[in-house]
């Protein structure tokens, strides 16, 4: 996320640590917010019908178009190739780093994105009283919106957190189902 | 050669925006009218396409023309179709379609939160950019019908 304007091969830099602060200012908001953790961790997830309130899901389906615009990548033939368009694409694009994919599941419709260092957590330590907060709960947002733009039901969700003890971070990827394209009612 | 109109929708078939710059005879229906049946059209010729085609589809279709004008469509995975209907001298505008895509929609719409998506784009800034840029393209020219 460190693009504005500027497109093209040359991108504009950003600090990383500017945006990782950043991020943090929003986390410890939604915090005094919210009562709870897990309503913090909906909160950085979900669907919000409302054009203020960014949060995942709702970055996810406008940053989907900044991607294709300057990626130029076509659509996915199956889930192996998503996969790999997004950990080599689309996290090196916004995140600068390239998570590894592993642990597919027999029918190829789970993997595992395993990320060696977490940009969104260089500066955290999660204080006792959030032990639950699922503190970059904002990239499945991001992946589940971007994903349902381009017709994939997706289910993301964090199973390791390098914040709460874990060696690495990984974040559990399923695909549901093809949402198909439908004629607008009242068409023929 | 000239351009006559263009027509941007999204997935759900909502017409985001439309504008028209040689267009010398108007279909004789109401706009609305005229956006749900384009979009029909499209939806049809797409879906049957890539049924008809023999190997997986990749771009889908491209362009058709009749005897009087030729109609250019470009479509995202996102599902977003620009369409441009030009007379029969224009040849392949992929990259014109994708730019009004990446550097105009994207740009000055997806990137604006102040920007509803999934409905007519209100932004002054996008419809004048758009139009000076099929101003300005080559094969814009204002003697032609």
């Amino acid at each position: 996320m460190s693009r504005q304007a500027n497109r093209g091969t040359e991108s504009k830099k950003m600090s990383s640590e500017l945006f990782t602060l950043t991020y943090g200012a929003l986390v410890t908001q939604l915090c005094k917010d919210y009562e709870n953790d897990e309503d913090v961790n909906k909160q950085l997830d979900k669907i919000l019908f409302s054009n203020f309130l960014p949060r995942g899901f709702n970055i996810g389906v406008r940053l989907i178009e900044d991607f294709l615009a300057r990626s130029n990548v076509g659509r996915c033939h199956d889930f192996r190739e998503t996969a790999d368009v997004i950990a080599k694409v689309a996290f090196k694009m916004y995140l600068g780093i390239t998570p590894s994919i592993t642990n597919w599941s027999p029918a190829g419709d789970e993997f595992s994105l395993i990320l060696e260092n977490n940009p969104l957590v260089d500066f955290v330590e999660l204080p006792d009283n959030h032990s639950s907060l699922i503190y970059s709960n904002l990239l499945c947002g991001v992946l589940r919106g971007a994903l349902e733009m381009v017709q994939m039901a997706v289910e993301a969700k964090f199973v390791q957190d390098t914040l709460k003890g874990d060696g690495v971070t990984e974040i559990r990827m399923r695909f549901i189902r093809r949402i198909e394209d439908n004629l607008p009612a009242g068409e023929e | 050669m000239t351009v006559h109109n263009l027509y941007l929708f999204d997935r759900n078939g909502v017409c985001l925006h439309y504008s028209e710059w040689h267009r010398k005879k108007q279909a004789g229906i109401p706009k609305e009218e005229e956006y749900k049946l384009m979009y029909g059209m499209l939806f049809s010729i797409r879906s049957f396409v890539s049924k008809m085609s023999p190997l997986d589809m990749k771009d889908g279709f491209l362009a058709f023309q009749t005897s009087r004008y030729k109609l250019h469509y470009y479509e995202t995975p996102t599902g977003i179709k620009v369409v441009m209907n030009t007379d029969l001298g224009v040849g392949p505008i992929r990259d014109v379609l994708h730019h009004i895509y990446s550097a105009l929609y994207v740009e000055l719409v997806v990137k604006n939160p102040l920007c509803p998506l999934g409905q007519t784009v209100q932004s002054e800034l996008f419809r004048s950019r758009l139009d000076s840029y099929v101003r300005s393209l080559p094969f814009f020219s204002a003697r032609a019908g």
